[in-house]
């Protein structure tokens, strides 16, 4: 049986919540709480809300998400 | 997502995920035989699961994550984790069966698409190049390498013909459980991706859709279909790494000899 691997999606920054958490809205219209990944925590990578981030998340829960990229 | 470390397996574990492996093989031989226009998934689905019993294992499938059936019967634009029904075959359609038993706590996981009856010349040749390139991607499973190694294979091969490389699902580890790390995906770059040790068990899978590489999910919350109703096909080797040249766990051997018999 195949497995689901975790599925990438981009999306923007909607509010700053507290413990590097953010309310993030995808581009198809979800809004899920996602986490700043390590390794932007370990480079000091800032985010803030209007950025626009790429958020991993896993098939089996879409409500939450790691963001492991900020574009430009 | 799946950052966990793989674990290697000892020479008695890869034995008895072999073991297991072989009764997939077998298993499949045995729905081979069977398998004509007229007959509904769900049929196969009974004769899978009373033959892996009859040989002393476990059909896996049976209630992971909530499945309901023992096999999974993907027919023609159906991707993979296709739900048995009592929908008849028809001519011309292609079946994709994957089985996985458990025995003696290991598991096995394999498996091969069918043609019923005849198909036509496009859809024989998804299903010679997709399982052509199961065997490259086994070609790259060596200690050194990387799963990057294997999904770059799968990839250039397929779409070089001009297929669609299914994303959203991967191969994976295969050990107590079915599904481990490391994620073997079918699409990748070279030099990238987790280390392939020798004693590493993984499941490869290649899953090639004759058109678009986008999928979706059904709403039974199981069957993955081309999101452009194309047909797609998916061979799956459970296969241990080792320095030189990685040794094959299951077998297609069976299968062929009964599909040559009915051809």
């Amino acid at each position: 049986m195949a497995k689901q691997t975790s599925i990438e999606l981009d999306g923007t920054i909607i509010e700053a919540l507290s413990n590097a958490m953010f309310r993030v809205e995808l581009e198809n219209g979800h809004i899920i709480t996602a986490h700043i990944s390590g390794k932007m925590r370990m480079h000091y990578i800032r985010i803030l809300p209007g950025d626009r981030v790429k958020v991993e998340m896993s098939p089996y829960d879409l409500t939450k998400g790691r963001i492991s990229f900020r574009y430009k | 997502m799946s950052t966990k470390k793989p674990v290697v397996k000892t020479d008695d574990e890869v034995e008895l995920i072999r073991q297991s492996s072989l009764l997939v093989g077998k298993t499949l031989a045995e729905l081979a035989t069977r398998i004509r226009p007229g007959v509904t998934t769900l049929e196969l689905d009974r004769v899978a699961e009373e033959f892996i019993r009859d040989h002393g294992a476990y059909p896996g499938f049976l209630g992971y994550n909530k499945y309901p059936n023992s096999i999974c019967a993907s027919v023609n634009s159906a991707v993979v984790h296709g739900v048995p029904n009592d929908r008849l075959l028809q001519e011309g359609d292609i079946l994709s069966l994957d089985i996985g038993v458990i025995k003696a706590e290991y598991w096995g996981d394999s498996a091969y698409t069918f043609a019923v009856g005849e198909v036509s010349p496009e859809v024989r040749q998804l299903l010679k190049i997709t399982k052509e390139s199961l065997y490259l991607a086994i070609e790259q499973a060596i200690a050194g390498n990387r799963t990057g190694d294997i999904g770059f294979a799968v990839q250039s091969y397929a779409e070089s013909n001009g297929y669609g490389v299914v994303r959203d699902l991967v191969g994976h580890g295969v050990g107590r459980n079915l599904h481990e790390a490391p994620e073997v995906p079918n699409f990748g770059k070279r030099g990238q991706g987790t280390l392939l040790q020798d004693g590493l068990v993984i499941a490869i899978e290649p899953m090639i859709n004759m058109g678009t590489r986008n999928v979706k999910q059904l709403k039974d919350g199981w069957t993955i279909v081309t999101a452009d109703a194309k047909p797609s096909a998916h061979f799956e080797h459970t296969i241990v790494v080792r320095k030189q040249k990685a040794e094959v766990l299951s077998s297609f051997e069976l299968i062929e000899k009964a599909e040559g018999q009915l051809a």
